[in-house]
């Protein structure tokens, strides 16, 4: 396609090389002025890194950008900022101490003379903004004290604030409750009608379908095409992403729930500030049952599943498996008690990425006699176990079993961890945000793994952020609001919106 | 009232150097970067005061080269921790092993094989002789460092809280890859900032060897730079709050000094032990509750999170 003043933003045959390691093949991406467009792609397939090219983060190998048909060339964040382009990343780049408009002018400072801020000025300023765009945040309030929704306000504020034409949003929507995301895609409508461009980068099939025009897929560093979002389907763009058809919907048949297996009564955690996060809880989990708590981010999800493996002290109640108590053991005695756990973050509690992929299979069980003698390990058994998971569960390259566990891909990584706690036929599995930083295909798996492991007559206890994946695996989704369970429903008796309200504490008493 | 005004005076007195080394590792901690090398810093700017000041006989000529050669002595640290991503305990600790042998060699080296320089010129004392003169204020009558260090408390307060240098700053040792993004370079502000803590560890060796004392000992600097360190961590990383640090550690230098001197029946060795313990009973009770700069010993490595 020809450079065009049609056009915010063009980048033509941008390619990106890693060392040996190819990111981006020669990618075309062409965005309409006064559009959302989306870059649609899995985990790893490239849209960040074509985002942090256009914003001067990288440098491409090979390929031009044009803006407004303008050919340029982007060194660095600072031409990009003077060039009208601003960035949300998906871990915001915000410092929590600080307050809202100290974050927003930082690096483009309102100054009197010899350098000393003028903080009343740059206030005005930014409420001046924080009017225009109908914004509700609080110019003087510390990042640390305001909600995951505002701090994205703010850091769109930002970009507003250096005079961005063109937006790039990463995974704006990955860390916002339902509401919340109502009010962004409100806010991308009212951007583009006072003439901005925005690009969004997603994974998410849903909300580009609300949001966006255009959709530019991108599928392991190579472009696969734009579709006009109006004129495609959530289905059409899995296919085009993945590269196959995908099951979307979570399949499965009524649960059989049995006796109660793990039984949380009046539970309260402190975290590590000495902060109560878990406030008198009370659940139940049957066996051959998945029960899903839905929450935003800190309201002592984590701290619940510490407790449960006694990697936190229960400073009150009782956690207990089948009738015996557990809290305030030790995890090995939770092991010992058949809890499977899928840690929230693989590298940091999963597995040892230095170590052999064998070696991580062994891992919570490397005592057992299957794997040894006395204080002996017999690796031929490590072996034989490792290669019969890896064969079973397809973790690939197939035949890693003496490969470094971080050679292998995050999805593979996270079968690894799967395939070991069912190797063991857990009583009750904990999966904690087992489908993080996954792609599709890999949270298929995952979510037909844990159906399998509830029918097999496992306790499933699912805690999650991603509200899709709570309503689609739970059998009852539990709503959990600070450190406590406000409400449970059956699956299919809630629908996203009252769910969304229970989360953000619509609901506490 | 007598041993009061003493108390003060002797204070105020040993608390000088201690503010200029604690402001250092403030305005290095600040921006990200541990500073456990001050000790060496403070060494290197007591030989180079001493040495200065008795060769031209101009102490504050001494004192401007003092915080320079500290600067110097902070060179490596900045380019190992900033540049090449270091451990920065490690430099630290090398730079605390080299500067005591080095300011050593020097010395023999100056001053015909001896280890401790002449007596030197010292720097003013702010209400000179007047009236004072025999009386128990005299004891108050402190040393023109002790009111820089108070001035410079005062400055780097400014500069930390009310420029855009001291956003920057304060938004580096916090969270880089944000500062990152709008444009400030992350390896510019902290070696700045790692060479102003030298200047100022710099300024603190002087303090001692050509304001207190008035020539370079093996143990004119032994342990300041550590006890620094204490307040900088105790006085929460703000300047003010390290300053009242450095009061209360230098009360126990002084109560050391008092207690020597009268009638209490105490071994002098469990009096000098004083400052040390009062560092480690105050590190031990405050540490865990006292919130240090987020990135603070994390070296900025562009495209990681």
């Amino acid at each position: 396609m020809e450079a065009s003043a049609a056009y915010a933003v063009q980048m033509h045959g941008i390619t990106k090389r890693f060392g040996a390691y190819t990111a981006l093949d020669h990618v075309d991406l062409d965005v309409r002025k006064q559009t959302v467009h989306a870059i649609l792609g899995e985990n790893g397939a490239g849209k960040t890194t074509l985002m942090n090219i256009l914003y001067g983060l990288y440098q491409a190998d090979e390929g031009e950008v044009f803006l407004n048909g303008q050919k340029v060339d982007i060194a660095n964040p600072t031409t990009a900022i003077n060039h009208g382009i601003g960035m949300v990343h998906q871990h915001f780049m915000l410092v929590e101490n600080f307050t809202v408009t100290e974050n927003i002018i930082l690096g483009d400072e309102i100054c009197g003379t010899a350098g000393i801020l003028d903080m009343r000025r740059a206030r005005a300023k930014v409420l001046e903004l924080v009017e225009q765009y109908g914004f509700d945040v609080d110019p003087d309030a510390k990042i640390e004290d305001i909600s995951v929704g505002m701090q994205q306000r703010v850091e769109i504020l930002k970009a507003l604030f250096r005079g961005a034409e063109i937006l790039i949003l990463d995974e704006p929507t990955a860390v916002l409750t339902p509401q919340e995301i109502d009010k962004l895609i409100q806010i991308m409508e009212d951007l583009t009608a006072a003439g901005k461009t925005i690009i969004v980068i997603t994974h998410k099939l849903k909300e580009i379908m609300r949001s966006a025009h255009e959709c530019s897929i991108i599928r392991r560093g190579v472009y696969m095409g734009t579709v006009d979002v109006t004129q495609s389907s959530e289905d059409d763009l899995a296919a085009r992403m993945v590269g196959r058809n995908v099951n979307l919907k979570v399949q499965k048949t009524p649960a059989h729930p049995g006796e109660v297996c793990l039984s949380i009564r009046g539970l309260s955690v402190k975290d590590e500030r000495g902060i109560e996060q878990v406030r008198g809880l009370d659940l139940d989990v049957r066996s051959g049952e998945i029960v899903g708590i839905a929450g935003i981010d800190g309201n002592g999800q984590q701290e619940l599943v510490d407790a449960i493996m006694c990697m936190a002290k229960a400073t009150k109640g009782t956690i207990a498996i089948k009738g015996e108590q557990i809290q305030n053991t030790s995890p090995r005695n939770v092991i010992d008690h058949r809890i499977g756990t899928i840690p929230s973050d693989r590298h940091r509690w999963g597995l040892v990425l230095p170590m052999m992929v064998l070696e991580n299979s062994a891992l919570e069980h490397h005592g057992k006699e299957t794997f040894g003698e006395g204080i002996m390990l017999d690796y031929d058994k490590l072996y034989s176990f490792t290669a019969e998971l890896i064969q079973k569960f397809d973790i690939r390259p197939a035949g890693c079993e003496r490969e470094r566990m971080s050679g292998l891909s995050g999805g593979n990584q996270q079968k690894t961890i799967i395939a070991r706690q069912v190797a063991h036929v857990p009583d009750v599995l904990i999966a904690f945000q087992p489908t993080r930083g996954l792609d599709v295909g890999a949270i298929e798996f995952v979510h037909k793994t844990l159906v399998a492991e509830r029918d097999r007559g496992a306790a499933i206890l699912l805690v999650s952020f991603e509200l899709d994946e709570v309503m689609d695996v739970s059998d009852t989704i539990a709503v959990i609001y600070h450190g406590q369970i406000v409400d449970t429903f059956e699956q299919g008796t809630v629908d996203e919106e009252q769910l969304g309200l229970l989360m953000a504490g619509g609901g506490a008493q | 009232m007598d041993n009061l005004v003493l108390l003060a005076g002797i204070t105020l007195m040993y608390s000088t150097p201690l503010v200029f080394g604690a402001l250092g590792g403030v305005v290095s901690e600040r921006s990200g970067v541990t500073n456990i090398g001050i000790e060496g810093m403070m060494v290197i700017g007591a030989i180079a005061a001493a040495a200065t000041s008795y060769f031209t006989g101009n102490p504050w000529l001494a004192f401007l080269v003092a915080g320079l050669c500290g600067a110097l002595m902070a060179l490596p640290h900045a380019v190992a921790s900033i540049s090449f991503a270091a451990d920065q305990t490690v430099t630290g600790v090398a730079i605390n092993l080299f500067a005591p042998g080095f300011a050593l060699f020097i010395c023999r080296k100056l001053f015909d094989g001896a280890a401790m320089s002449p007596i030197v010129t010292k720097l003013p004392k702010i209400f000179g002789d007047g009236w004072m003169r025999g009386t128990v204020w005299t004891n108050v009558n402190v040393n023109v460092t002790t009111v820089l260090a108070l001035l410079l408390t005062a400055a780097v307060w400014f500069v930390l809280y009310k420029t855009k240098w001291g956003l920057r700053v304060r938004a580096v040792g916090e969270h880089p890859a944000a500062a990152d993004t709008l444009g400030i370079d992350v390896a510019k502000v902290r070696y700045s900032c790692v060479l102003v803590s030298g200047l100022f560890a710099g300024f603190g060796g002087a303090s001692m060897t050509i304001a207190i004392i008035s020539q370079f000992t093996q143990t004119a600097i032994c342990g300041q730079g550590f006890i620094a360190l204490a307040a900088v961590i105790f006085g929460k990383w703000k300047p003010f709050g390290t300053y009242g640090a450095c009061l209360l550690f230098g009360a126990t230098q002084a109560l050391t000094i008092i207690l020597g001197g009268g009638s209490f029946p105490v071994p002098a060795t469990i009096l000098s032990m004083l400052p040390y313990a009062m560092t480690l009973v105050v590190l031990v009770l405050f540490v865990g509750k006292s919130v240090a700069p987020k990135a603070d010993g994390v070296p900025y490595i562009k495209g990681s999170r």
